[in-house]
């Protein structure tokens, strides 16, 4: 594997390798010296066309930990604004030499573009694409979710995890919907009609409109963030009643298992999706997920990086 | 079952076994400030045998954990990215302390290079020694080990492997022609 | 001073030669019998020469794209001896000066015939009514009117503008896109879209607004002719229409006869297209409702652009493909190799319906004797492999590179002058 594009694409063995290596990573960097020699003299680009100080600060510390040279590239305009295309700073990229690409863009697809149009050589890895996908996102949270309800290398399968909120412009969803299933996760989706893709039948998982209905038997909950600005486009007819129907509050939290999770990619929407009280509970995860995200960034960037130039032989 | 010629079987290498220890044991004047770190996968089966032989001939504990010098390796560019091992330092840590590092053979010192640097990021001992099942010889770097179960003058075209029990169901050490 | 075409088989028919004389057709006899200068045609099948009601020439605004003389070349060597050139120009086509441009531009090129077609509201702002009356009266002659890349969406103006047309026995061709349903639309809603994160551009835009294009047709009893359709839902609703007697004609592309939604899932934008690719049963419905007759014509919607307009991420792409150079190939693929047209069958709606919807006098006549001498030659078995720049567009925006298409265009006449011979453009 040379890219990081989507969970869709990562098997059940690769996927468990990246979990149990970054099991390894949190253990490496949790001492005195954090930092390892492996991508020394490896330049590891962050080029975001989105702003996201959390994902790219994520990724920094990732690379700088390895001992990657990091160039932080954030590109002006997107698709709308028209500045510099994808194309020209790819080869720009191309020319510094980069070795690998950490692409945020707000085009679903941008990063598979930049890895198979021929304008770089360099492995490229989603930060996130549009409404298309976010993997690194997903595998934290499966890392997450195997540390407090599987071990250290426990197996998700069987797991029951509710994803609720916006999965029509969520990447996070479809990341983790494709990586959870794959790590026999079982995966219901919760929200409003409005806000599922059509053929979300399709995906494998269960789907549901009440939320009431699945908390219970969840073992974990996976809050989407919903942007207020969706109540303006019809989604839903006002923020007050997406919280009341969808949103995590400390009641609807009380008939939650006494061992269950709740996990937030964040920024949170304090109010909406999720209420204050909620947020600030230990059985939210927030603070972990943002831990082993660099945990899970190093695990990717080593693996994908730390011996994939093709050898002649 | 391997092709090629057994250069070494059980009882030869229980024997090389007993023998390391012994020189461990006397070089380090008794075992007070011993760590022995194997180096992953089969350094850490035999630096727990030596161990246990050293404890039988001591009569009292030995330190002894596994040092995984993947993420330090310079041939990372060269290889496809390999899964992490464990590392495991015993509880008293390496400071201060004697380290023994095991591994199963010796050729070009490029591992035991990045165990000198994998070491360093986990503390500061007294002093760092090398014990290796086989010396097969062909160095690139400066390194040469303290204690030597056998040593065993190979081509470059060779295969050395070494079996051990735990790991692989059979204690051998096996020398073939390399296929290419 | 006549020309031959030397034992050429009309319609894939016995071999005839055909005799042209002054710009017609003035005899059809027994193969070696015809006098002039020959032109050999053994075995070819003889068609009159195809008519195009959707094709962008981008002249006058983007002439990096394509001008009317290299969209004319591309059409001579697609076997097109007529051409619409769509209203979406920079200016806009909405006034007899523009039209009249267009129109000079393309009698200049003389290989082809170039028909405008004029924008139905000014700007194609979709709020004013264009000077339909001045381009309608002006040399250009308009008679198809078009807010093409943009839907009449406003139902009265619609009502209006179908009314209006028919003082000049025009046509309203509309792109049937319901414009709230389709923001930000990337590609056809489905799994797929919701997979792979590009907003969808549902069926049902389409379709209700065909729906209510026909009725609002029928209640003004007025010609409706509907552009690029896509679904099979269309396909239904028109069928719908034409069995209660409405006025409505319809055209479908080649690539949605073709190219199915799955291409999306390169990202690459060479597959972005306006109205989208769709799936494999919308094919289906699409190649049926083209053999039973309730889809009329096949229409290019040959949509050039620059390499850099695709050369880019899938939301920042141009809709569109090129078309005109393509065309009867994947016609004879898609429909003529599995039996579902004949050559009579193309001959109708590649060149009569189209030339009957536009008006245009000149073209689409059968082959006999006193027709205008419109004619092409095809090698119906001849493949060729298609690479973009062997193509005389001026863009390379095609979708069918590396693909094997059978079909090559051998000669052309267009009003009894050659235009392509032996696969070349003459001049
Ligand atoms: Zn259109």
């Amino acid at each position: 594997m040379k890219h990081l594009l989507s969970t869709a694409d990562l098997s059940l063995e690769d996927a468990v390798l990246i979990l149990d290596t970054a099991a390894e990573m949190a253990l490496l960097t949790d001492r005195e010296v954090k930092k390892l020699p492996t991508l020394r003299g490896r330049t590891v680009v962050n080029l975001f066309f989105e702003d996201s100080t959390r994902t790219r600060i994520s990724f920094e510390v990732a690379a700088k930990r390895l001992s990657a040279d990091v160039i932080n590239f954030a590109a002006k305009g997107s698709s709308i604004s028209k500045g510099e295309s994808l194309k020209d700073t790819a080869l720009t990229l191309q020319a510094m030499g980069a070795d690998a690409v950490v692409v945020r863009h707000p085009s679903s697809g941008a990063p598979y573009r930049l890895a198979h149009a021929d304008w770089i050589d360099a492995t490229v890895i989603n930060a996130g694409d549009g409404t298309h996908e976010h993997p690194t996102q997903a595998l934290l949270d499966a890392y997450t979710l195997r540390a407090h309800l599987a071990g250290p290398t426990g197996s998700l399968r069987g797991v029951r995890v509710a994803i609720v909120g916006d999965v029509l412009h969520s990447r996070v969803a479809r990341s983790n919907v494709h990586l959870l299933q794959t790590l026999g996760a079982k995966v219901t989706l919760v929200a409003p009609p409005t806000l599922l893709p059509i053929g979300v039948e399709q995906w494998g998982c269960a789907v549901s409109y009440d939320f009431d209905e699945v908390l219970a038997d969840q073992d974990a909950v996976m809050m989407l963030r919903v942007q207020g600005e969706r109540m303006n486009q019809a989604f839903f007819p006002s923020t007050l009643e997406y919280s009341r129907l969808y949103g995590l509050d400390t009641p609807r939290m009380a008939t939650m298992g006494t061992n269950s999770i709740v996990l937030h990619p964040g920024p949170m929407n304090r109010g909406m999706e999720i209420s204050a009280d909620v947020a600030d509970d230990p059985r939210s995860l927030m603070v972990e997920q943002v831990t082993n995200g660099v945990h899970v960034r190093m695990a990717v960037l080593y693996l994908l990086l730390g011996g994939m130039k093709e050898s002649a032989s | 079952m391997d092709h090629g010629r057994v250069v070494m079987d059980g009882s030869d290498i229980a024997r090389a076994i007993r023998r390391l220890s012994h020189e461990i044991v006397e070089s380090t004047k008794g075992s007070q400030d011993l760590v022995l770190l194997g180096i992953p996968t089969r350094g850490v089966e035999l630096s727990q045998r030596i161990a246990a032989a050293i404890e039988e001939i001591e009569s009292q504990a030995v330190s002894q954990g596994s040092l995984d010098i993947t993420l330090y390796r310079d041939d990372l560019r060269l290889k496809p990215a390999r899964a992490l091992l464990p590392t495991a330092i015993p509880v008293g840590g390496i400071e201060d302390k004697i380290v023994v590092l095991v591994d199963d053979v010796l050729y070009s010192g490029r591992s035991v290079r990045a165990a000198l640097d994998a070491l360093n990021d986990v503390g500061r001992p007294r002093a760092v020694r090398l014990a290796v099942l086989v010396d097969r010889g062909h160095r690139q770097l400066p390194i040469r080990p303290d204690f030597v179960g056998k040593n065993l003058p190979t081509s470059t075209q060779q295969l050395v492997r070494v079996h051990l029990r735990d790991t692989d169901g059979i204690d051998s050490v096996v020398v073939s022609e390399e296929v290419r | 001073m006549s020309l031959v075409l030397r034992g050429i088989r009309p319609y894939g028919d016995d071999a005839v030669d055909l005799v042209i004389s002054d710009g017609l057709i003035v005899d059809i006899v027994p193969v070696g019998q015809g006098q002039g200068d020959v032109i050999e045609a053994g075995g070819l099948v003889g068609l009159p020469g195809l008519v195009d009601l959707h094709t962008h020439l981008r002249e006058p605004g983007r002439e990096d794209a394509e001008t009317v003389e290299t969209g004319s070349r591309a059409a001579a060597l697609g076997g097109f001896t007529c051409i619409h050139a769509m209203a979406n120009t920079t200016p806009v086509a909405d006034t007899a000066g523009v039209v009249e441009q267009v129109w000079r531009l393309g009698e200049r090129s003389g290989r082809t015939q170039v028909r405008p077609v004029g924008a139905v509201t000014v700007g194609l702002g979709g709020e004013q009514l264009a000077e339909i009356g001045a381009m309608a009266n002006s040399a250009a002659q308009v008679r198809v009117f078009s807010d093409d890349g943009k839907c009449v969406h406003d139902a009265s103006l619609m009502r209006r503008s179908l009314e209006y047309v028919k003082a000049f026995d025009g046509v309203i061709a509309q792109h049937a896109q319901e414009p709230r349903l389709t923001q930000d639309a990337q590609m056809n809603e489905g799994a797929l879209s919701g997979q792979l994160g590009l907003a969808g551009w549902p069926a049902v835009a389409e379709e209700s607004i065909i729906a209510r294009d026909v009725l609002l047709a029928q209640h003004v009893d007025s010609r409706l002719h509907v552009c690029h359709v896509s679904t099979a839902g269309s396909v239904d609703v028109i069928r719908w229409a034409k069995g209660r007697g409405i006025n409505v004609t319809a055209e479908v592309c080649p690539h949605h006869l073709i190219l199915t939604e799955e291409l999306a899932t390169t990202y690459d934008p060479i597959y972005k297209v306006n109205p989208p690719l769709r799936t494999a049963s919308d094919i289906e419905a699409l190649r049926a409702g083209l053999a039973d007759g309730t889809i009329d014509v096949i229409a290019t919607d040959h949509a050039p652009h620059p390499h850099e307009d695709k050369d880019c991420e899938w939301a920042a792409a141009a809709f569109g493909m090129l078309g005109l150079e393509t065309a009867l190939s994947i016609v004879i693929a898609t429909m003529v190799e599995p039996g579902l047209l004949t050559w009579r069958g193309v001959a109708e709606r590649m060149s009569s319906a189209p030339a009957r919807i536009g008006r245009v006098r000149e073209q689409g006549h059968d082959l006999v004797v006193g027709a205008v001498a419109n004619v092409i030659a095809v090698d119906p078995s001849a493949v060729r492999s298609i690479t973009a720049t062997d193509l005389a567009s001026k863009s390379r925006n095609t979708p069918y590179v590396g693909m094997q298409l059978p079909g090559i265009v051998e000669h052309v006449l267009y009003a009894g002058n050659p235009t392509v011979l032996h696969r070349q453009l003459t001049w």
